[in-house]
C-alpha cells in the first residue's frame, strides 16, 4: 500500500484517533486509583514494612530496628511459643466448630422458613454486633463471673460446687469466642442454603429422597462452601484473637494474639512480634490456598 | 396408607375401545390461594400409556394441576387416584410418579450418571443394574457415552435429555413435564417435540404434559385440555378441539380464528342459520352449536386456512359459505400467502391460501369473495367481553 507515512504532530487524524484510544482505555484505571492507592499505602506498604522486621535486629530500650537479615527470628518464635500456637489452633477450633452447629439449624431456619421476614430475622441475629467488641467481651466477663447471673443460679441450686468458676478458664475464652464470631458463621452458611433452588430440592422429593435423604444428598452437599467460608472466615480471626483471652481468659491458656501484641507494645520485641504475625499470616493463606484448591477459587469470591 | 390396589375401588373409563385403566383421575379437585381458586373443580380422566396436555395461558392453572398430581401441592379439596389409588395426600417421594422440571433442577453437585441414578439409588437398586439402566437410558435420549460430564457442561438441550432421562430411568406409571421446552430455541424445540414423542410411544408411559404453546401441544398430544381460570374450556384430541372449538377461548387461544357476532335465526334439522349482525347470513352445522348456548346470540367460527379466496363474480357451491370484502392487506409468508379481508361492517377476516403455485394472489384493495365449506363452521357462545386480558399479562 502507497499510504503517506503517518505524521505524528498534534491535530493530524492519528494523533486523535491514538488520543480517543487512550480516553477509552483511561477510565477503568482512574476509577480504581483511590482504592489501588488504598490498598498499597494501609496494607501493601504495613506488610511489606512488617517483613522487614522480622528481618532485623531491635533494640528493646529505644525500639530502634536495624536491618541486620537475620532469618533466625522465624524459627526461633515458632520454637519458642508453639504451645500458644496450639492452644489458639485448639480454641478457634472449638469456637469454629461450635459456631456451625449453633448457626446451621438458624441459617437453614431463616434461609427456608423465614419467608418475607428473612431481612428482619437476620437483622436480629445481627443487632447484637452493632456493639463493640469490647463491650460484648467485657458483659461476657459480668454474665460469667463468679457474682454473675450464670454461676449464682447454677450454685444456688446446687447444680455447680460453689468453688467452681468459668471465668479464667479455657472454656470462657472459647465461649467469648463462639459468640464474638457467630455472624461471620451464620451468614456464609446462609448464604449458601438461601441460594439453593428450591426445585432441586422439589426434583429430590420427586426421585423417591425423603426429608433425611433430600438434606444429605442434596442440601448438605450444595452447602459444602458456604461451610468452608464460614469455617475460615471463622476461625482465622478467632485464631488471632486476644481480646477474649485478655479478658475472659485470665493468666493461664495464653494465645498467640495474646503474645504477638505483648511482644510489640510491652516486651518492644518487634522482631518478634513481627515474626509470630508473618507465622500467623502464613497459616491463614495455607487455609484460604486449601479452601482454592479444594473448593475452586471462584466461590471464594461468592462467599468471602 | 394401603400400599395394595383393590381392583374393585379401580375407577375405569367407559371408552369405545375396550375399557383402559384409568391411570390418573381428578375429582373436583380444588385449589385455593388465600381463597383465589386457581384450579376451581377440575375432573379429569387420562388414560394408561396417554400423551395428554394441559394447556393454557399463565396463570390458567395448569402448573398447579401438575404440583397437586407430582405431590407438591396439595388440592384444597377433591381427590387426585394413580392406578386406583388415592394419592391425595402422599408425599412426593411415596408415588410411583416422576416429573422434568421446567428449568431441569439437575443436581448441580453430582454429574450425569449420579444425576439420573438418584432415584435408582434412593431406591435401593443393585449396583449392576443401576449402570446398565443409566446406560439404557442414555441410549434412548441420545446421549450415550455421557455418564462422567458435569451437568453445567451441558448445552440446554443436552440438559433436558438428561432431566428426562433422570425421570424415565426410574419408570414411573406417569411422566409429569412442566413446560420442559419453554427454554430451548425454537429450532431445537421442534427437533425436541417429535423426539419426545417417539421416546414416550417407546417406553409406554403416561405422560401429563404442562405447556402454554398451543402448537407443541397438538404436536405431541394424544389428547389435550385448554384451561381458563383453572377450569375446563376444551377437551379432546388436538383435531377435534381445534376443528370444533367448544367456546370462544379456546378458538382464539387454539389457532387462530376469525369470529363473527350474530343470533341464531332458524334451526332446520341438519343446518341452522345464523343472521349475522352485519346482515348476512351464515350456516352452521347444528351438531356443532355450542351445547351451553343461551339465548340467541353466538359468534360464528372459521379458520384462516379453511377459506377460499375467489375473485367476485365466481360462483360458490350451495354447501358453502360465502361472504364478499375487500382485501387490505396482503402478505407473502413463504408458505402461503395472508390476507386480511375487510368485511362492509369493518371487521377484518384472516384468510391463510397455501402457496401451492396455482392462484393469482389478489392484491390490495381489490374485491374478492370469500367461502368455505359449511361443514367446517363453528360456532361457540360469545365470551365475556374485558375477562382475559389480565390473566394473559401475566
Amino acid at each position: 500500500m502507497d499510504q503517506p507515512l503517518p505524521t505524528d504532530h498534534p491535530g493530524s487524524v492519528d494523533h486523535k484517533r491514538r488520543l480517543t484510544a487512550l480516553r477509552k482505555r483511561l477510565p477503568p484505571y482512574l476509577l480504581s486509583l483511590p482504592a489501588g492507592l488504598w490498598l498499597l499505602l494501609l496494607f501493601i506498604v504495613p506488610l511489606l514494612i512488617m517483613l522487614s522486621i522480622t528481618l532485623k535486629t531491635c533494640s528493646p530500650a529505644s525500639g530502634v530496628c536495624v536491618m541486620t537479615w537475620n532469618w533466625g527470628e522465624l524459627p526461633h518464635v515458632v520454637n519458642l511459643y508453639h504451645p500458644q500456637f496450639i492452644t489458639s489452633l485448639v480454641f478457634a477450633a472449638i469456637a469454629t466448630v461450635i459456631d456451625l452447629v449453633i448457626s446451621f439449624p438458624i441459617a437453614y431456619w431463616i434461609a427456608f422458613y423465614g419467608g418475607r421476614k428473612k431481612n428482619f430475622f437476620l437483622i436480629m441475629l445481627l443487632v447484637p454486633f452493632f456493639v463493640s467488641f469490647i463491650i460484648r467481651t467485657l458483659v461476657w466477663e459480668f454474665i460469667l463471673s463468679n457474682n454473675g447471673i450464670v454461676l449464682t443460679f447454677l450454685k444456688h441450686n446446687h447444680l455447680a460446687p460453689s468453688n467452681f468458676h468459668v471465668l479464667g478458664t479455657g472454656l470462657a475464652v472459647i465461649a467469648g469466642l463462639a459468640y464474638n464470631y457467630l455472624p461471620f458463621t451464620a451468614l456464609p452458611l446462609y448464604v449458601a442454603l438461601e441460594r439453593i433452588d428450591r426445585r432441586v430440592l422439589n426434583a429430590a422429593y420427586d426421585l423417591y429422597a425423603n426429608r433425611r435423604a433430600a438434606f444429605m444428598r442434596v442440601i448438605l452437599p450444595l452447602t459444602i462452601p458456604g461451610i468452608f467460608a464460614a469455617f475460615l472466615l471463622t476461625f482465622i480471626p478467632a485464631f488471632g484473637d486476644y481480646v477474649n483471652q485478655e479478658i475472659l481468659g485470665g493468666t493461664s491458656n495464653t494465645m498467640i494474639g495474646t503474645v504477638i501484641q505483648n511482644l510489640f507494645l510491652i516486651d518492644s520485641d518487634y522482631a518478634g512480634g513481627a515474626s509470630l504475625s508473618v507465622v500467623l499470616l502464613i497459616i491463614s493463606l495455607l487455609g484460604i490456598w486449601l479452601y482454592a484448591r479444594l473448593l475452586g477459587s471462584r466461590t471464594i469470591e461468592e462467599y468471602l | 396408607m394401603t400400599t395394595s390396589v383393590n381392583p374393585i375401588d379401580s375407577p375405569r373409563t367407559t371408552s369405545s375401545e375396550g375399557a383402559p385403566r384409568a391411570n390418573v383421575r381428578l375429582e373436583h379437585v380444588t385449589k385455593k390461594f388465600d381463597d383465589v381458586a386457581a384450579v376451581d373443580d377440575l375432573n379429569l380422566d387420562i388414560d394408561e400409556g396417554e400423551f395428554f396436555s394441559l394447556l393454557g395461558p399463565s396463570g390458567c392453572g395448569k402448573t398447579t394441576t401438575l404440583r397437586m398430581v407430582g405431590g407438591f401441592e396439595e388440592p384444597t379439596s377433591g381427590k387426585i387416584m394413580l392406578g386406583g389409588r388415592d394419592v391425595t395426600y402422599m408425599a412426593p417421594y411415596h408415588r410411583d410418579i416422576n416429573t422434568v422440571f421446567q428449568s431441569y433442577a439437575l443436581f448441580p453437585h453430582l454429574d450425569v450418571f449420579d444425576n439420573i441414578a438418584f432415584g435408582l439409588h434412593r431406591k435401593k437398586v443393585a449396583k449392576a443394574e443401576i449402570r446398565q439402566r443409566v446406560g439404557r437410558i442414555l441410549e434412548i435420549v441420545d446421549l450415550p457415552g455421557f455418564e462422567k460430564r458435569r451437568v453445567n457442561q451441558l448445552s440446554g438441550g443436552q440438559q433436558q435429555r438428561i432431566a428426562l432421562a433422570r425421570a424415565l430411568v426410574n419408570e414411573p406409571t406417569l411422566l409429569l413435564l412442566d413446560e420442559p421446552m419453554s427454554a430451548l430455541d425454537a429450532k431445537l424445540r421442534h427437533q425436541m417435540q417429535i423426539e419426545l414423542k417417539s421416546i414416550q410411544s417407546r417406553v409406554g408411559i403416561t405422560f401429563l404434559y404442562v405447556t402454554h404453546d398451543q402448537e407443541e401441544a397438538m404436536t405431541m398430544s394424544d389428547r389435550l385440555v385448554v384451561m381458563r381460570h383453572g377450569k375446563i374450556e376444551g377437551i379432546g384430541s388436538p383435531k377435534d378441539v381445534y376443528d370444533s372449538p367448544s367456546t370462544e377461548f379456546v378458538a382464539t387461544f387454539l389457532g387462530a380464528s376469525n369470529l363473527l357476532a350474530g343470533e341464531v335465526a332458524s334451526r332446520d334439522g341438519e343446518l341452522t342459520s345464523i343472521l349475522l349482525t352485519t346482515g348476512s347470513t351464515l350456516f352452521v352445522p347444528t351438531s356443532r352449536l355450542p351445547v351451553d348456548l343461551k339465548g340467541k346470540a353466538v359468534k360464528v367460527g372459521v379458520r384462516p386456512e379453511k377459506i377460499s379466496i375467489a375473485p367476485v363474480g365466481a360462483t360458490v357451491a350451495s354447501n358453502r359459505n360465502s361472504l364478499r370484502g375487500r382485501v387490505r392487506v396482503s402478505t407473502f409468508t413463504g408458505v402461503g400467502n395472508q390476507y386480511l379481508v375487510e368485511m362492509p361492517s369493518g371487521t377484518d377476516i384472516t384468510v391463510y391460501a397455501q402457496n401451492i403455485g396455482e392462484e393469482l394472489a389478489p392484491r390490495s384493495g381489490e374485491e374478492v369473495l370469500l367461502s368455505w365449506p359449511v361443514e367446517h363452521t363453528f360456532a361457540v357462545t360469545p365470551m365475556e367481553s374485558g375477562s382475559d386480558s389480565e390473566e394473559l399479562e401475566i
